[in-house]
This record gives structure tokens, sequence and C-alpha cells, in this order.
């Protein structure tokens, strides 16, 4: 990552080359089941980031030696089509995405439950259909929704964004041509509700105050995902009242 | 090393609700035996792609994306450019499905839906080269199976054909071997659209489109890719099950007709 | 109370604070109550609890499922009921044949594998796998009928407020309805149309649970699909 004098990141005007200003998230869009066969998912419009996240599970252990005895084994997979990058890539897993596949498990792990399933197993599966930076804390927060989707309890769910550094200036939310010719990228997971961070990576250059800043940038981002998520979870289920009362609606619940 | 494949994760009672529903002409989803399932196509979802397609057939989704890129020739056909297809079997589709390479079942897709395409010579790859023998334009086609819920093959083709034909790639002229691009964008030199139409045998009974159900109580299948001149260019039977020649000759007459209809779905989606 | 009854919540929102105690797919921490699962938000005395929308079957004791037969072992069958757990019913916890001859039983005799039986959970815990019995009237090998698989979750809207759901379907459709627990619904008719309006019926419930007026509408889809049909 080095500043290539040829390229402005940021225009007299303190605008960003998608005409952004430093501090200013991509347009995002989210929903909510989506898929038939997988028991929970969730598709995400990050910016130009597509990106699809699915659960299944709790199941059963296969292969049965890897089950724990006093938990769920979460496992997740992170993977991204030939077709997703400017460059055709190989199907075959790469090490960047053997490395993504668990910090993003590392994410969402705390989160999730998995002391109510002893001996099953947990699998979320990402696939990034179209990447352009920040592919992995798209695919945290869509794979957040997948999980709760497929009704996996949680202590909460968990938002991702990251922030980073273009021309000197720290910025939230790279796109594909910062993160190339930026200076420092920080992606970051928030738990929102207890205010703790599940995954932090860095690479670049920061000085303390700037990463402070950086920071600061991507767990307010964060929060204002989690309310995006909120809101999505809702639309999917949301209650369809026509005033009366209806007797049926609260239908027995096993104590 | 291929290895008979496990069996049907449903009870036996509900395969015979297939069967007994199939014997008196009905289907489970309350279809004719030649009827297709709803057929949505997206063209252009994948914009960094060269083209993509998303088609749902049904509850089966499929995601297929175009790339050109450039390499070299084969040795035996120094002036055509290559066509390769690939699919992937995501774990995400099926409960069934592994992360891993691809198995059995998304290699023989993948050859099946390559066969349609070249057989047909529905890319002129010899217009997609550059300098021959040593530079040519490789079209990758990657089919992504979304969700399983059966007919993987037609959905996969059917996306992989909307792709090509959507597909751009920047307009290039050749001087002394030597590539140059123009600002314009072009589409694929397209000649052929192969449509596949698949079908399954049920206790003797012959369906098209099996959805999930059915393929778990099947006793065999057959795709039957036709182009755009009703001529047959490629088979490829499935399974365990048997059929008679005069089985696979009414199955014939019926696909070519059957992907005619579907060939005019997916090529008025790109006007 | 921060949630209102039945409002929507999703994991890791308030619902309580003070004197209240985490229910179902609740949990307490330090003082306060959150949802664990994405589902309805309800009061039971000062018992916060929420009802799930979707989430897998856990066996409970006393459960009637339907599974299917997946393996035959040396006492019993392994039997899938789409659990994460596969269940296990033991030959000692089917009916003894009068007729029995001396000696070790032909396991596969009795069920094979692929049959669908419907049993009852008789012990499960966080150590071990289900167990399952069939020593029970109705319980055994199904032979006939329709089966539709929905969402466990969503079983009790399927049975409804003292079963007033499931008697209209089994009244309307002129069918028995067996709802397993585990999301498993047996249908049996005396023709197989009564079956599947039996089974559409199902299935439109579990796609609209979350709506008002369900009964009625569920009813009036019968009625009109049952035009025509002969009820032998």
């Amino acid at each position: 990552m080095r500043n290539d004098p040829a390229v402005k990141l940021i225009d007299s005007k303190g605008l960003r080359v998608d005409g952004r200003r430093l501090d200013e998230l991509r347009p995002i869009k989210m929903e909510v089941g989506i898929l038939d066969k997988a028991n929970g998912s969730a598709y995400i419009e990050h910016g130009k980031n597509k990106i699809l996240a699915a659960v299944y599970g709790p199941r059963e252990a296969h292969p049965k030696h890897i089950a724990l005895a006093d938990r769920a084994v979460v496992r997740c997979r992170y993977h991204m089509a030939p077709f997703s990058v400017d460059e055709r890539k190989s199907p075959a897993p790469s090490r960047r995405e053997l490395e993504l596949s668990k910090v993003i498990r590392e994410s969402l792990e705390p989160a999730i439950m998995s002391e109510y399933f002893p001996r099953a197993t947990i699998d979320i599966f990402i696939e990034v259909l179209q990447a352009d930076a920040g592919t992995r804390c798209a695919g945290i927060t869509a794979a957040s929704l997948a999980l709760a989707d497929a009704g996996i309890p949680m202590r909460e769910l968990v938002a991702a964004c990251a922030a980073g550094k273009i021309e000197g200036k720290v910025i939230l939310d790279l796109s594909d041509i910062e993160d190339k010719k930026g200076e420092a990228d920080l992606p970051v997971a928030l738990l929102p509700k207890s205010n703790v961070i599940s995954l932090i990576q860095m690479d670049g250059s920061l000085s303390d105050e700037e990463f402070r800043q950086a920071l600061d940038l991507s767990t307010d981002a964060c929060r204002k995902i989690y309310e995006m998520q909120r809101e999505a979870l809702k639309l999917k289920y949301h209650i369809v009242r026509d005033g009366t009362e209806d007797k049926e609606e609260m239908a027995e619940v096993k104590a | 090393m291929s290895a008979t494949q496990q069996f049907s994760p449903v009870a036996k009672l509900e395969q015979k609700t297939v069967v007994d529903l199939i014997l008196k002409g009905k289907r489970v989803d309350e279809r004719g035996p030649l009827d297709y399932r709803p057929l949505t196509i997206m063209l252009g979802t994948v914009e960094k792609a060269n083209g993509s397609a998303y088609v749902y057939l049904g509850k089966t989704k499929v995601l297929a994306g175009i790339k050109v890129e450039t390499g070299t020739p084969f040795p035996d056909t120094p002036d055509e450019g290559i066509l390769t297809v690939n699919s992937e079997f995501v774990p995400l589709a099926s409960p069934t499905f592994e992360a891993g390479p691809p198995n059995e079942n998304s290699i023989e897709l993948a050859r099946v839906v390559d066969r349609g395409i070249r057989e047909s010579k529905a890319i002129d790859l010899k217009k997609l080269c550059i300098d021959p023998g040593k530079k040519v334009f490789m079209v990758f086609v990657d089919v992504y199976v979304l969700d399983h819920d059966g007919n993987l093959i037609d959905a996969a083709a059917m996306a992989a054909l909307g792709a090509l034909v959507s597909a751009k790639m920047r307009a290039f002229e050749v001087h002394n071997g030597e590539l140059k691009y123009k600002d314009e964008k072009i589409p694929l030199p397209m000649l052929n659209y192969p449509v596949p139409t698949t079908s399954v045998k049920i206790d003797g009974t012959i369906v098209l489109d099996p959805c999930l159900e059915e393929e778990q109580v099947m006793s065999c299948r057959l795709t039957v890719t036709t182009d755009k001149d009703d001529k047959v260019c490629a088979m490829q039977k499935g399974g365990l099950g048997v059929f008679t020649p005069d089985e696979v000759k009414q199955i014939v007459s019926t696909s070519i007709s059957k992907s005619r209809d579907l060939r005019e779905k997916i090529l008025s989606k790109v006007k | 109370m921060h949630a209102e009854r039945k409002q929507l919540v999703a994991p890791g929102e308030l619902l309580a604070e003070g004197p209240y105690f985490a229910g179902e797919n609740t949990y307490r921490e330090g003082g306060k109550i959150f949802a664990s699962r994405i589902g309805m938000a309800d009061v039971i005395g000062n018992k916060l609890i929420v009802v799930p929308i979707k989430g897998a079957y856990i066996p409970r004791i006393d459960d009637l499922v339907l599974g299917r037969v997946t393996d035959i072992g040396m006492s019993g069958w392994q039997v899938d009921i789409c659990a994460p757990y596969p269940a296990m019913l033991p030959m000692s916890e089917t009916p003894m044949r009068r007729d029995r001859e001396s000696g070790r039983r032909d396991l596969g005799s009795i069920h094979g594998v692929g049959d669908l039986v419907l049993a009852q959970v008789i012990a499960f815990d966080r150590t071990r796998d289900p167990l399952l019995t069939t020593k029970g009237r109705g319980l055994g090998k199904i032979t006939s009928g329709r089966v539709a698989r929905i969402s466990p979750a969503k079983i009790p809207r399927i049975i409804g407020k003292q079963g007033s759901m499931i008697t209209m379907l089994k009244k309307e459709t002129g069918t028995d309805i067996i709802a397993g627990q585990n999301g498993v619904i047996l249908a049996t008719g005396k023709n197989p149309d009564q079956e599947r309006i039996a089974a559409e019926a199902i299935y439109m419930i579990e796609h609209e649970a979350h709506t008002t007026g369900l009964t009625d509408r569920v009813k009036a889809m019968i009625q009109e699909r049952m035009k025509g049909k002969t009820i032998a």
C-alpha cells in the first residue's frame, strides 16, 4: 500500500473518489431469509460488495470426532466466487480465505450461546459474490443476521466495519481503491450491546492518535449497522395486525 | 473413484407419496409432467464480472459469472480462444453439500454445461484470437449453486447462457500480434444458444424439470441439450436406472420443443 | 419492562430490568434481562419469555415425534428425528410380540431403514442422545398417509389454543392429523386429495404463522379446495 501521487483519493473539497465524506459509510442494503434450504440466511450489499451468508445448525456433528462434550462446534467458511474480483480467482480456498474463515468465526462465536448444544455443530457459510474491500466485515454483519434467522440463541448480534487512512487522513469504510492505495486498513467487529470488540485486525501504519480516531469511527459505524440489522430482522418477521385480537395468536408455549 | 451415493434422506412413505402421485399423472407441486417450475432470470447482477445471470427455477437458485482474461492457447487450437466451465456446489446451498473440491456431481454438471456450449459452437472462439499460438482470450464460466431444490443442470446451463449472452468485454484490435483495447464494450461473439432440458423417470413415468423430492425418488435422468436450430448437441444420462430406446426418443422430441420455449425466455431478457 | 407484550425482539434486545425472571429464550445479565432469540416477547406472571419464530428441534421428554429409521444396530434402531442428535429406539422399548421366536429377533423385519415411526421421547440430556419408545397406544411404524415437514417452532400454531387449529384441520379435511413436536406431521385420509389439502393447509399455517385471522383463512382455503373432491 503506497501513496500513488497520480491517483488523488481525496479531492480539494475533502471528498473521496466515490463522493463520500471522510467519515461516511457506503450505502448498505440487507435482506434476511432469502434461501430455502439453509436454516438461516441473509444477503448484504455494502457499497459494491455483494455477500450471501447462510447457517446450518445446530445439527449433528459429522465426523463425530470433532464434537465437543459441553458445547456446539462452530464452523465458519469464508469463500469468494471466482468472478467476485477484478482478476478471476481460482475457486480453491486461498490462504487469505482460510485466515479470514478463522477470524470471522472468532468474531461471531463469542455471541453464540453454543453451550446450549453440546456435541452438535453450527455451520456458518459466507460467499462473496462481488468484492470491493470490507468483505470480512460485511460478511460478519450478514452472518450475524443468518444466525439470528436460524433461531440460534445469541447474546446479541455482531456488527462490523473497517476504518483506515488515506493520504494522511483517517477515514471510515474503505472501498477497493482506497484499500489498495491507502496507508492503513482496520477492520473491526463489535458486540454493540456489550460494547466489546470481537474482531480487530490492522495493516499499514497508524500513530496512536490516528488509531484511536480510526477505532472510534469504526465502532460508531458498527452501532449504526446494528440498527440496520435490527430493522432487517423486523422487516422479515413483522407481525401483521388487523386491529382485532386474534385469540389464536398466543398459541400455547411449553413451559 | 466414483462410489454409490447416499440413499435418500426422506422416509420411504414420503417417497411413496411422490411416486403414487406421479402414477396418477400428478406431481407433488401440482405441475403437469412436462411443466417447468416458475423461471426467473436476472442479468448483470455482478457488475464486476464481464457477465452474470441469476436464475430462479422454482426454489433452485443458481448464479453464473463470466470473466474474460487473456492467456495462451492450447497447442492443437492455436487460433482459438479458450472456454472453461467450472461449477461450485457451495455448502450453503444444501445440507448435503460439503466444503471441499468439486465432487463428482459438481464436475458432471460443469462438463455437461460445457458440452452444450462447446458442441453447439455457441461462442465463436476464433474471434477471440489475439496472436495465433501466443495469445488468446479465455472465457471463464463459473456456475455457483446457491440453493438446491432439484434440476441444477438446467438451472446452471440457463444461468451460464444468460450470463454469456449478456456479457460485455472491452472492444479490442490487434496490430502485429499486439493487443490494443478500445474504449467501448462489445458483447461476446455468440453464434448459438444451447439450452438443456432434463427429464427423470419415476416408476416408469417421465417428467420434466424434477424438483428435489422427485430427484430423490427417480430411477434415472436424461439431459438433452439442443441449439437454436433444434439440433441435439449434447446428452447425458445419470442415475442407476435404465431407459428404453423408445423412452429416449420420446424424451429427445419433447426436449427439442421445450428448449425452444426456454431459449426464447432467456434471449428475451437480453433485449 | 422495556419490551411490550408480543413485541418482535432480536437477540440482545433489552426486555426488562428489575424483579423479573429470565424464562425461555432470554438471559439475565447484571440485573437486566435480554432476548437471546428472535421472536415475540411475552410475560407470564413476572417471567419474561420469547416465543421463537424459528429454531432447531431440541427433544424434550414425553415429546411425540415422527422419525425415519436410518440404521439398524445390535439392540435397536437409529432414528432421525430432525434434531442435532440421532435418536435411539432400543428393541426393549418396542411392544413384545406374542409369537416371538426364542433367541434373537430379526430387527430388520420389525423396522427397516427408511421406515417412518411414531415414537415418544423417554430420555434426553446434555450427555447422551435421545431415547425413544414405541410402547404406547398408536405408536410404532407408520404405513400410510402424507408427511409434511415444517419448522418445529410452528407446531404450537398448528395445534392451536386448546387444539382448536388442529381440530379444525381434521374436521375440514376429513383426515386424521398427528403433529410431531419435531416438526414432522402426518395426515391420513381416505384419499390422497384430502391428504394433500391437509398438507397445503399445514404449509400455509407455517408460512403465515405470525398473522392474525389465520384460522378463518385456512378454513376458507380448505373448503375451497375440498369442493369437487370426492370424500369417500
